[in-house]
C-alpha cells in the first residue's frame, strides 16, 4: 500500500489506535505519536515534533488538540480533521456507552482495583513522554537551562504556565537560544 | 447551548494542557481534593481510553442534556481550540522556518519540555508520598520500555496493565 495515496487512512487508523491506547489522557500516547510520526513513517523530525508539541501546549484546550497539529503537519486541514476525528470517536463512543449504562459513580471494588493499577502505568507513561519531548526539544545548553527552568517554575510555585511559555519565547526572539 | 459554552469556557482556560490545569485548579488554588484524592479522581477518567477531559464532557453532558447533551459539552471543548490549531498548524507550516522564528520555537518547545517534566514529577510526588509499593516498579518498567527502550506503546501496555492490576488487587486483598 502506498502511504502518500492512502494519508488520510493512515493518519485515521493510526489515531484511532491511539484513541484506544490513550489510559490516563492524551499525553500518554505521546511516546507512541513520535515513534509512529518520527521514526517509522518520517513524516517530520525531531525537532517539529517537539516544536509542535509546543503549540498545542501554549494554546488553551485539551492536550489532545495536538493531534489536529499532526494531522495538519502530515496532510492539511483534512489531514486535522481526520486525525480528531479518529482520535476522539473511538474512546468518546465507549464514554457515551459506560454513560448510558452508569449514570452514577459507584464505589464498585472492581473499578476501585482498576483505577490503582491503571495510576502506575499512566505515571510511567507521562514521565516517558516528558522524556521524549525534552531529548527532542533540547539540543543545547540554552534550550536544557530553559527546559530546566521551566520545571522549576512549575513545580515549585504556582505561577501560570504560560509565563515559563512567554518568556522562553520572548528569549527566543530575542536570539539568545 | 449551555453545555457547548460551558466547556468551550474550559477548553478557553486551559492554557499549557488540561491536565497541568485542572491539577492547578483543583489541588492547589482550590483546594477542592488532596493530590491524592485528584490521582485516583484521574484514574476515575483512567479507566476509560481517551482524554480524560473528552470523557468528562461526554459523560457529563449525557447526564445533564442527553446525547444531544454529550455532543454539545464535547464539541464545545474541542470544537474551537481544534479550529485554532489548524490556524496554527497552517502559520507555522508558512513560517515556521523564517530565521527570527527559530529561536521562538526552541525556546517554546524547551518550555513545554519543562512543564510536562513537572507533570510527572508531581506525579510521581504524590504516588511515592507514603511507602515504596511494588506498583511503583510497574511505573518504573513503563517508563523504561516506553520512555528509553522504545518499544511499542500497545506491548509495552498488553503485559503491563493486567500486571499493574492483578497488584492493586493483591495489595488490597
Amino acid at each position: 500500500m502506498s502511504e502518500g495515496s492512502n494519508i488520510y487512512l493512515v493518519l485515521l487508523a493510526n489515531f484511532a489506535v491511539f484513541s484506544l491506547m490513550a489510559v490516563g489522557g492524551a499525553n500518554s500516547t505521546v511516546p507512541e505519536m513520535h515513534r509512529q510520526a518520527v521514526e517509522i513513517h518520517q513524516w517530520m523530525g525531531d525537532r517539529t515534533f517537539s516544536e509542535l508539541f509546543a503549540i498545542a501546549q501554549a494554546a488553551p484546550g485539551p492536550n489532545v488538540v495536538f493531534v489536529a497539529l499532526l494531522g495538519d503537519y502530515v496532510a492539511g486541514v483534512p489531514g486535522a480533521l481526520a486525525a480528531m476525528f479518529a482520535m476522539c470517536a473511538p474512546s468518546c463512543t465507549i464514554a457515551y456507552g459506560v454513560a448510558r449504562v452508569i449514570d452514577r459513580f459507584e464505589k464498585a471494588r472492581w473499578r476501585v482495583v482498576i483505577q490503582a493499577g491503571l495510576v502506575p502505568v499512566t505515571i510511567g507513561l507521562v514521565a516517558s513522554s516528558a522524556l521524549i519531548v525534552a531529548r527532542a526539544a533540547d539540543r543545547n545548553a540554552a534550550t536544557l537551562l530553559i527546559t530546566g527552568a521551566s520545571f522549576a517554575l512549575c513545580y515549585w510555585t504556582r505561577v501560570t504556565p504560560l509565563l515559563p511559555l512567554g518568556l522562553a519565547a520572548v528569549l527566543g526572539l530575542t536570539g539568545s537560544i | 447551548m449551555e453545555l457547548f459554552l460551558g466547556f468551550a469556557k474550559i477548553a478557553a482556560c486551559g492554557f499549557g494542557g488540561v491536565l497541568a490545569w485542572s491539577r492547578r485548579i483543583i489541588v492547589q488554588e482550590r483546594g477542592w481534593l488532596g493530590a491524592e484524592e485528584f490521582n485516583e479522581q484521574l484514574a476515575l477518567c483512567q479507566i476509560l481510553p481517551g482524554g480524560n477531559m473528552l470523557n468528562f464532557s461526554v459523560m457529563y453532558g449525557y447526564r445533564v442534556g442527553g446525547t444531544l447533551g454529550a455532543l454539545a459539552a464535547l464539541i464545545g471543548l474541542i470544537g474551537p481550540p481544534t479550529l485554532l490549531m489548524i490556524l496554527a498548524g497552517m502559520l507555522y507550516r508558512r513560517y515556521g522556518d523564517l530565521p527570527a522564528l527559530r529561536g521562538v520555537f526552541a525556546g517554546l518547545a524547551a518550555a513545554a519540555a519543562g512543564l510536562l517534566v513537572a507533570t510527572a514529577a508531581q506525579m510521581i510526588g504524590a504516588s511515592v508520598k507514603h511507602r515504596l509499593r511494588p506498583t511503583h516498579v510497574v511505573a518504573a518498567l513503563t517508563l523504561v520500555g516506553v520512555g528509553v527502550l522504545r518499544w511499542p506503546l500497545l506491548w509495552v501496555m498488553a503485559v503491563l496493565t493486567p500486571v499493574s492490576v492483578a497488584l492493586a488487587w493483591w495489595e488490597r486483598r
